[in-house]
């Protein structure tokens, strides 16, 4: 699970399709199919690799998943993947989100488009949940330790999902904390870094 | 609506990109503010339904602010907006990326990987919690775990998933 994935983009162009494809999927979100595509389908990332990146792009300014488009282009072509695979999440999305806008004081009122726009959305939640428990294998071994790991996920989770308190305060609090615990573990557990009690 | 009269907004979405930090609905109260209260642009259903429009449209939320800058002044507001709101994260985040790749073997960086990992993992948990969380009756909490289930124990395209998830709300079934 750990060891790099062979396979990656063969060009800039491969990576404006690959981005443009799974953009295309993501109704309500594009995260849960960025994981499928880039880690089960492509095998460009590692569940780890996949999870590494979304923690440095969610601290960064900008959408997530367009950070993290950037980062995978960039780490292979350098600017021009960056920017290819960046063209590729948003150019057709905008083509069809400014049609959609375009007509959608016709549809806004219509029953049955409110319902299916309510049932997509439920099943958007869905697969991010499922993308989140599908991603939580890849904390096994990590440094942290079983129980850091698990409180720091449960206290993230109640912090943010039923408390609604701000992401930056909570990033910025239990984001220190796991840092200086997984500071702690890896120095005293050599250079390789721990592996879970 | 003409340009001029948007062109303000340029250097206001320029910061804000800079400041969103969890993406750019973050800081979508503030753009609220700026275009319904201060610049009187949009009017509060036009800016609710520019939301709604992205969600419900493929491709990454943040295209709501084109759709913003679309119903204010027609396409060059869409590439206003747009580009304003992307420019500057867009450069930080494959300067910051480059950066943490060239220092992977620090400390510090390990560190923040594995110490932020846990918790990368629980907003993706919460950010689906909270989709659901907005019309939370007993057909939408159960069509929202059958998908989690079969997104994280198989490989069903999410396509079909999206399909169904859509066909049974226009049916009345959730």
């Amino acid at each position: 699970m750990s060891q790099p994935p062979d396979p990656r983009p063969s060009s800039p162009g491969d990576l404006f399709v690959t981005f443009t494809l799974l953009a295309l999927q993501g109704f309500g979100g594009v995260l849960a199919v960025a994981q499928r595509e880039l880690c089960e389908r492509k095998r460009w990332l590692t569940h780890e690799q996949f999870v590494e990146v979304m923690s440095i792009a969610q601290v960064l300014p900008g959408p997530n998943v367009v950070n993290v488009s950037l980062m995978v282009g960039d780490r292979y072509f350098g600017w021009r993947g960056a920017s290819a695979a960046l063209a590729g999440m948003m150019t057709v999305p905008l083509v069809i989100v400014l049609g959609v806008a375009a007509t959608y004081v016709h549809f806004a009122q219509v029953p049955m488009v409110a319902g299916a726009l309510r049932g997509m959305g439920a099943v958007a939640g869905g697969l991010i949940i499922g993308t989140a428990l599908r991603l939580a294998g890849a904390l096994r071994g990590s440094p942290l330790g079983t129980w850091a790991t698990l409180g720091l996920g449960a206290t993230a989770f109640v912090a943010v999902a039923l408390l609604r308190w701000p992401l930056v305060w909570v990033l910025l609090a239990l984001g220190g904390l796991g840092m200086a615990v997984a500071r702690h573990r890896i120095r005293h557990s050599g250079p390789t870094g721990g592996a879970a009690p | 609506m003409t340009l001029a009269q948007v062109l303000p907004l340029f250097g206001h979405f320029l910061l804000l990109s800079m400041l969103a930090i969890g993406g750019a609905i973050v800081v979508a109260p503030e753009m609220h503010r700026l275009m319904v209260g201060q610049m009187h642009l949009l009017t509060d259903a036009q800016f609710t339904s520019s939301i709604a429009i992205a969600q419900a449209s493929p491709g990454p939320n943040v295209l709501f602010v084109a759709v913003l800058g679309y119903q204010a002044a027609g396409l060059p507001g869409a590439a206003l907006t747009l580009a304003g709101i992307m420019l500057p994260s867009t450069m930080i985040a494959v300067a910051a990326a480059r950066w943490a790749d060239v220092h992977r073997d620090r400390l510090a960086i390990r560190a923040f990987k594995a110490g932020t990992a846990p918790i990368t993992i629980s907003l993706l948990a919460a950010t689906g919690w909270i989709l659901t969380a907005e019309h939370p009756t007993a057909p939408v909490i159960a069509l929202t775990a059958a998908a989690a289930l079969l997104a994280w124990r198989t490989r069903i395209n999410v396509l079909w998933l999206i399909g169904i998830g859509g066909l049974l709300g226009a049916v009345g079934a959730v």
